[in-house]
């Protein structure tokens, strides 16, 4: 099985270059927003949270085909020259897992009682330093929130798969290659490539377990 | 030392809904005093230390502290930090007792954090649960650790809301003797808001009665308790229920 031997590792490296890359983008934009809508008490909260939830639903070939008119040739983005490049896969799945991380982590810090925040003002805590302890206490919501939006991203293929091209070698991932396996009629190759989606975000939810220290979020 | 005031209260108005208003027409606290505050629940008492903590602003009058105003939202961290209150309802950081009594420290940086820590924890008897969770302890419990871990950073200004309020007769006299032995060693000035009118008896240079978020009497302990001017305090120190 030469593609098992060769292309399969490539395609397997290329998803979890692609997702991981695109959870980590989503995390250091996410986690600080979901912070300050979390502490956050003016009224456009209300809007901003109606507007992540929506997101959080968002169709991923949506974005896969909003993303595709922007890249292409005539569209306002082209000069990035991204079109059908791992980078607008990373770009995808980064909006596509922005909301989840930014909507989990809202949740966690909001549901940590506002009281907190003044016991820990008047223990001389700094703005920063409060945001930082807040963030701590909520830190099994922002495990949750990374590791909902690494499944969403590694599982995903309407996107990666209009922006991506699924160009053997190039930007075919996990995802797209069971697709293209399906069709050809080889459902053997299409469930190994299956269970090696599977494998990989049992082992990438693993590592997440061990950096919350052993616990998973309940 | 400075010859102003420690905090001078002019006009203070701070409204909680329609029902409650705190109104302090006037009112001055010296350097290195112990205030009693009594009062029912609801009079005003965690406001009016809520406004001293700088942790809210008045809707109107002026908050003076050491000479500034203290209703700026934006107070120096370098303010902040002189003044700790020891909330009603403490609030605990996941994470063991010790990690708690730490923490004002650790923000800090300060030096030789165990050392104090661990003298702290055996003085209000908390050592054998220092590497317990903090979530885990009773109402008790966590008082203690609330207070341990505001007496650590040594403020000038100690806020106290009923700090004892959930313990056992001998861990009040703890309490008791472990604060007014650092503010005796310290010069820590002190505002204690209590329901125990023998306790205000024991701790305050002055003591004020808060009704209904007026000061119906503020006045050297003695006095207070003596010789009040004001029936209603007369009332209540003679333990006639007044409201």
């Amino acid at each position: 099985m030469p593609f098992v031997d060769v292309e399969f590792w490539s395609v397997v490296w290329l998803s979890l270059r692609v997702s991981g890359t695109a959870v980590l983008v989503a995390a250091l934009l996410g986690i600080p927003c979901g912070v300050w809508l979390g502490l956050s008490r003016s009224g456009g909260k209300r809007w901003l949270s109606a507007l992540i939830h929506t997101g959080m639903a968002l169709p991923p070939v949506v974005i896969g085909l909003v993303l595709y008119i922007m890249l292409s040739r005539s569209g306002p983005l082209a000069f990035l020259g991204w079109l059908f490049t791992p980078e607008a896969m990373i770009l995808a799945q980064t909006l596509l897992t922005l909301p989840f991380v930014v909507g989990i982590t809202m949740s966690f810090v909001a549901s940590v009682p506002a009281e907190l925040s003044l016991q820990l003002r008047s223990l001389g805590a700094s703005p920063w330093q409060v945001r930082w302890s807040i963030l701590r206490e909520a830190r099994t919501g922002v495990v949750l929130a990374v590791a909902a939006a690494f499944g969403r991203s590694i599982s995903e293929v309407g996107a990666v798969l209009i922006v991506g091209g699924n160009i053997q070698g190039q930007t075919r991932v996990l995802t797209t290659a069971i697709v293209v396996e399906t069709s050809k009629g080889d459902f053997g190759m299409a469930l190994t490539l299956g269970g090696a989606l599977l494998l990989l975000a049992l082992l990438v939810n693993l590592a997440i377990l061990r950096l919350h220290g052993g616990r998973w979020p309940t | 030392m400075s010859d102003v005031p420690l905090y001078q209260l002019k006009e203070v108005q701070k409204s909680h809904g329609a029902a409650f208003t705190l109104h302090i027409p006037t009112l001055t606290i010296e350097r290195g005093e112990v205030i009693g505050l009594l009062g029912p629940t609801g009079a005003g008492k965690s406001t009016l230390l809520g406004l001293l903590a700088g942790l809210e602003s008045p809707d109107t009058g002026e908050v003076r502290f050491d000479g500034g105003s203290l209703n700026s939202a934006d107070l120096p961290l370098k303010t902040i930090r002189r003044i700790t209150l020891v909330h009603q309802r403490p609030l605990l950081l996941a994470g063991t007792v010790r990690f708690n009594v730490e923490y004002g420290l650790r923000l800090r940086n300060a030096k030789g954090i165990s050392q104090i820590v661990d003298a702290m924890l055996d003085r209000l008897g908390l050592l054998k649960l220092a590497s317990q969770s903090a979530r885990t302890l009773s109402g008790g419990q966590t008082q203690l650790v609330a207070l341990a871990r505001a007496l650590v950073i040594e403020p000038d200004i100690l806020l106290l809301d009923e700090p004892t309020a959930n313990l056992d007769p001998a861990h009040v006299a703890l309490v008791e003797d472990t604060i007014q032995e650092r503010q005796r060693d310290r010069g820590m000035s002190i505002v204690w808001a209590t329901h125990n009118l023998f306790q205000a008896r024991r701790v305050a240079t002055r003591t004020g009665l808060l009704l209904n978020g007026q000061l119906a009497e503020f006045a050297p302990s003695t006095e207070f308790f003596e010789r009040p001017a004001d029936p209603r305090t007369a009332d209540f120190v003679q333990g006639r229920m007044i409201y």
